[in-house]
């Protein structure tokens, strides 16, 4: 029978079905943080339970690390206090840990992808709500909270109900200055915040089949800014380049033998969606967030529409009618889970080149990983950024919430490339985000507002 | 805590909290998540919207005491931060009442018994109105027959019908349910080729 890979999963993953009606479903691979954790092994010393498949979890620190000097012990003592009770648990329960200072540090769903740990087919959790970033190589993965952490350490599995499925085609080709971000922001702005509650998002089209698994995680990552628990893109032939060699992927005949298998997950060409929804590339204009949840974005050069009693008009102080394109920034951030990979730094730099931030800006590029941060180095990267004025940090979470020095002060408003622009999220209770792409993040450090990056990129081009 | 009690109803006054969306980061705001416990975090619920609005409800000396929590729509949505939940238990909400949630957050609630009922818009105002004009009026929240009355008003709200099923059991901490047939999580593993390499 024709069906989707969300099924095709779920269904390989399924354990039993509980009495409680939910079904219980295997977790294949587990990522674990500094702050949705340590409640969790509490619970379990309490029961006097064990973790079930210490193998299939791994462990590292993002949320909290401060990003301009990752010396030992943190300044911040509960910061320290929180990876010295990640290690502990870690030796004492035998899960693989990344501390500060290894190579392999960084966001976690951004060290799992680059590992090869994230592969298709696999049903992934992890205790924050932008898993769904590994739905970009064909895996279902969750956010989940504190107590299914638990669960999953316990017993490698999850209580769950199913989702439903919706299909959202995009196709066609992108203009130049339009990035995946731009591709995320619209389909939350045309089906809303929770537009996707109940389902999972099934992305294709021949314009997301074009996309670098990169870019596909972007993609990904902003389904729950959609209100879906999850999101994903079938793998493919890029899918599969991206995984060959990985460290923690098949290697030799045991990865021809995976291709196979993971193809065979692939959604039906005839898979029946509970939903479908299309887009056309071309109309996608480079995007901002004017308000206070990912929905509320436009077009760059467009006038907010909207009714003036919305809240988030008063809090970011626009007016209906208002465009964004002109409004004056304090702060510059590259980086968070959504667009801090080479690619994305390399998008911005081609806008940076030669250019200076302008005096009253604070910019700062924080890379996704340590990884990440050495190939960007490598490239050179990291002088194009401090030449023009921007701070080239660690890696870490940084000033996408604000869990460390990384922070808005007063009503600051941050061009930022990060996923969230709630009230409050990035430090300061009343400091405003406007999210955009790495490259439109760019062009706003230099021109010191919010431009059309597209004008800047015709000087790149020329 | 994994002897759960099975949980067929709670009573108890309301605290009325309009708006659409409200995420987790406005319920707990994340410094608040530096710390290796959840101990504490009721005295930050709704912290930053409290300063910022002396009128916000849980401000309000009105719905002192109150346990049932009324909302709109999407409540709890953004991060999967469990302290979000925890902090509004911790205050003393015992059940939320709206329009409708994100699925983390309704997850969350539902494995510390803390039942979030859905209902329609229309329902929800009316609700939320009688509270606001009587706030010592007692709300009764029937998990079971999904009935939700406040003096005159009686509404319908639901449970997703497994969490419902969950509550009346007192099946609602999965943990031991997930231990029980053990075996089983180890034969799906073997039928995995990623686990068996392939």
């Amino acid at each position: 029978m024709a069906n989707t890979l969300f099924h095709k999963v779920w269904d390989t993953h399924t354990v039993r079905r509980l009495p409680s009606g939910q079904t219980q479903l295997f977790a294949g691979l587990h990522l674990i943080h500094e702050v949705t954790s340590p409640q969790a092994f509490d619970m379990l010393r309490q029961h006097g339970w064990r973790v079930a498949f210490p193998e299939r979890t791994f462990a590292t620190v993002d949320h909290i690390v401060p990003t301009s000097s990752q010396r030992r012990p943190f300044l911040d003592v509960m910061a320290e206090e929180m990876t010295v009770a990640l290690e502990r648990n870690c030796r004492e329960f035998g899960i693989p840990f990344w501390p500060p200072d290894h190579e392999n540090q960084g966001i976690v769903h951004v060290i799992g992808p680059e590992l090869g740990l994230t592969q298709p087919g696999m049903v992934i959790a992890c205790g924050d709500s932008h898993t769904s970033t590994h739905g970009a190589f064909g895996a279902i993965a969750f956010g989940i909270g504190t107590s299914q952490v638990r669960d999953v350490l316990a017993s490698q599995s999850l209580a769950l109900d199913p989702l439903k499925v919706r299909r959202i085609d995009v196709n066609g080709r992108l203009n130049p200055g339009v990035y995946a971000k731009d591709v995320i922001l619209t389909i939350i702005r045309r089906l809303g915040v929770r537009g996707g509650v109940g389902y999972a998002y099934e992305y294709g089209g021949d314009t997301i089949d074009r996309m670098s698994l990169e870019e596909r995680m972007t993609i990904c990552n902003m389904s729950i800014e959609g209100g879906a628990r999850a999101g994903y893109v079938n793998p493919d032939d890029t899918t599969f380049a991206f995984l060959k060699g990985r460290r923690f992927a098949p290697q030799g005949a045991a990865f021809d033998r995976a291709v196979a298998w993971w193809r065979s997950l692939a959604s039906d060409a005839n898979a029946g969606y509970d939903d479908r929804v299309g887009l056309t590339a071309g109309s996608i204009e480079p995007t901002v967030t004017w308000g206070i949840n990912p929905g509320q974005s436009v077009g760059v050069g467009e006038r907010i529409d909207g009714d003036a009693r919305d809240e988030a008009f008063a809090f970011m102080g626009f007016h209906p009618g208002d465009r964004v394109a002109g409004t004056k920034i304090d702060v510059a951030f590259i980086g968070s889970c959504t667009n801090s990979r080479l690619s994305d730094l390399e998008e911005a730099a081609r806008i940076v080149r030669g250019h200076k931030v302008a005096p009253h800006v604070k910019a700062l590029v924080v890379p996704g990983s340590r990884t990440v941060s050495q190939a960007a180095e490598a490239r050179g990267l990291h002088e194009i950024f401090r030449s023009a004025g921007f701070e080239w940090r660690g890696a870490g979470c940084s000033m996408c919430l604000a869990m460390n020095p990384d922070r808005l002060e007063g009503r600051q408003i941050c061009a930022s490339s990060s996923n969230r622009n709630f009230k409050g999220r990035q430090g300061s209770p009343t400091g405003r985000t406007l999210l955009m792409s790495p490259a439109m993040v760019a062009a706003a450090a230099i021109a010191g507002e919010v431009v059309d990056v597209r004008t800047m990129l015709d000087e790149v081009t020329a | 805590m994994s002897q759960a009690q099975a949980i067929l109803s709670v009573t108890g006054r309301g605290l009325p909290v309009r708006g659409d969306d409200i995420d987790t980061d406005r319920i707990m705001p994340a410094r608040f998540l530096k710390a290796v416990s959840f101990e504490g975090l009721e005295r930050h619920v709704f912290e930053d919207d409290r300063a910022a609005d002396p009128r916000h409800p849980f401000n309000d000396a009105r719905y002192k005491g109150a346990s049932i929590l009324v909302v709109n729509r999407n409540f709890g949505c953004g991060s999967s931060r469990e302290h979000a939940p925890q902090g509004l238990a911790r205050f003393g909400i015992a059940a939320v009442v709206g329009e409708s949630f994100s699925e983390i957050f309704q997850g969350n609630a539902a494995v510390m018994g803390l039942p979030c009922f859905a209902a329609d818009r229309e329902s929800i105002d009316r609700l939320q109105s009688i509270v606001e004009k009587t706030p010592e009026v007692t709300i009764t929240a029937d998990v079971q027959s999904g009935v939700v009355t406040a003096g005159d008003v009686r509404i319908r709200a639901s449970l997703p019908s497994a969490l419902r099923d969950a509550f009346v059991s007192g099946q609602w901490n999965p943990t031991a349910m997930l231990l029980d047939r053990f075996e089983e999580v180890r034969e799906v593993a073997t039928r995995l080729p990623y686990v068996t390499g392939f």
